[in-house]
């Protein structure tokens, strides 16, 4: 008989996984089946542009079911919970779906209600976040009847999902400010509980360097505590105040709900606990997590469930022949970060290698945090790779899954230790 | 790197006072490392907070942020920064003797 191989959330990474998992293993071998509560696939990246008019949110949905290839199956119901003895998922209205390898691929959630004072008045008015469709597109008409005052961005605090789009935020708001000819009236803050921009000494120092050249103030170490909106203040657990007329917040992020009500699957914030190298869980081996939905020490970001993705098939195939994985995911990691202008950076970087400068994917290619034309031309061009080479589970051609060395300025002490398996 | 002298003994510690070996740490370094993260004395609530952070390091090799702490330490963030003034987290993993804590990137 068939395995029977449960995917949970059709986004970026369950969709990648379940069509690899589908070309790698014929049906008389597996049934694949997605469960996700809606058909409606985001291009979350595209997020970031709808507050500035450069994209609107009905041309970055899809259906879901649209981007599984045949022979997957998408059951539409909310998961109720996971019961990992059992090897069952609950879902709701009481079906029942047991799996011999289940795959974790729900995500992340924003919970802006975990703030105090963020969903209370203002909410929505004043104060928003453009990491859902609703919030992105309110922004858009906040920004556009925005003509002076002070615009904060804040980030609450870590993890959340593509830590550099706060700082692309601030980047276009400049430029759109600018083109509006009003960013004289208009002062932007950034405001971060890091101690920095990014966490990683070269990219914090380039970041850092972009934002004051742009004349975005940077408040860090401020981990907010209250979002007051009447009064127009964000307050930090410390009692420092930073006062806004426009706030853009970037809420606490959590794993999904039913995990919670999962004994043994997630941590403490709901994401599930794997190995960071085999993505399989330690005490139930026939469990994976993947994407935004797992716990381990990478961005949160659709790069990172695109490389790991082809580890974790490997991985899954092994389990279900009965052996140890062996494959083991490095932490690769890539974004573009938009910088106005027509403009952006490129950074690459895993688990052992800061981003550093050089080109992509080799000596010849796109130049690494650096600014650059061609890198905005690379952003442009991701939607597209997006649709029709990431979710199907294709390679990028010339872009392997381990993260590239020839090509960056290692420094002899960076340089990363070398890897078996 | 420098060297610091808590309870008699020289240790390692990095530019920001945190322990480069968790494992030198003594129960006795503590208070001292405190006065120098700028708490005069370490109450019992403080030390609740501080063998959490140990036993969280011992589990987990590495410390809970601010968030996980007010979710699972059992004292609530306003509280944890009224006992740990310049960061909960930051504080009292270098006074715990670990690493300092590094939210996700």
């Amino acid at each position: 008989m068939a395995n029977r191989i449960v995917v949970l959330g059709g986004g970026t990474a369950g969709t990648l996984v379940a069509n690899r998992l589908r070309r790698r293993l014929g049906r008389e071998e597996a049934e694949i089946v997605v469960v996700d509560e809606d058909d409606r696939h985001v291009y979350q990246p595209g997020l970031l542009f709808v507050p500035f008019g450069l994209a609107h949110v009905d041309d970055l949905v899809r259906p879901r079911h649209a981007q599984l290839h045949t022979g997957v199956d998408l059951v539409e119901r909310a998961v109720e919970s996971v019961d990992l003895a059992a090897r069952e998922v609950r879902l709701a209205g009481g079906s029942v779906l047991a799996y011999d390898v289940l795959v974790v691929a729900t995500g992340a959630v924003l919970q802006p209600e975990e703030t105090d004072g963020l969903t209370g008045p203002g909410w929505m008015e004043r104060v928003f976040t453009f990491y859902d469709p609703a919030g992105a597109a309110a922004l858009a008409d906040a920004i556009a009847a925005f003509e002076r005052g002070r615009i904060v961005v804040s980030v609450v605090d870590m993890p959340i999902k593509c830590p550099v789009a706060p700082l692309e935020f601030c980047f276009l708001a400049d430029w759109y400010l600018r083109r509006r000819k009003i960013r004289d009236a208009v002062d932007l803050v950034f405001v971060t509980p890091l101690d920095g921009a990014f966490t990683k000494p070269v990219c914090n120092h380039e970041l850092n360097g972009l934002l004051r050249e742009k004349g975005v103030e940077v408040v860090t170490e401020f981990s907010t505590g209250t979002v007051d909106g009447p009064g127009g203040r964000l307050v930090s657990y410390d009692g420092r105040e930073v006062a806004f007329d426009l706030a853009v917040v970037v809420p606490l992020h959590g794993g999904a709900k039913y995990v919670e009500r999962s004994p043994g699957l997630g941590d403490e914030l709901g994401f599930v606990t794997v190995d960071e190298h085999t993505l399989q869980s330690r005490s139930h081996p026939e469990v994976f997590a993947i994407g935004d939905a797992a716990g381990i020490p990478t961005s949160k970001a659709g790069s990172v469930a695109h490389f790991a993705g082809e580890v974790l098939v490997e991985n899954v195939v092994q389990v279900l022949a009965g052996a140890e994985p062996t494959a083991s995911f490095d932490g690769h990691t890539n974004c573009f970060i938009e910088s106005g202008f027509n403009k952006a950076l490129l950074i690459d970087f895993n688990y052992e290698t800061e981003p550093l400068r050089g080109h992509f994917p080799s000596a010849v290619g796109l130049p690494l945090l650096r600014e650059s034309r061609l890198n905005h031309l690379g952003k442009l061009a991701f939607e597209w790779l997006y649709w029709h080479v990431l979710l199907p589970g294709h390679d990028i051609p010339g872009v392997g899954t381990a993260m590239p060395e020839r090509g960056k300025s290692i420094p002899e002490r960076g340089r990363p230790r070398e890897r078996v398996g | 790197m420098t060297t610091a002298t808590y309870a008699g003994h020289d240790v390692e510690v990095d530019g920001e006072g945190f322990l480069e070996d968790p494992s030198e740490w003594t129960r006795e370094m503590a208070p001292e490392i405190a006065r120098d993260a700028g708490i005069e004395t370490l109450s019992a609530e403080h030390w609740k907070v501080v063998d959490f952070m140990r036993a969280q390091y011992a589990e987990k090799g590495t410390g809970p942020t601010v968030r996980v702490l007010g979710k699972t330490s059992g004292v609530a963030i306003k509280e944890l920064y009224e006992l740990f003034p310049k960061g909960p987290a930051k504080t009292a993993a270098r006074i715990a003797g670990i690493p300092k804590p590094r939210g996700c990137i």
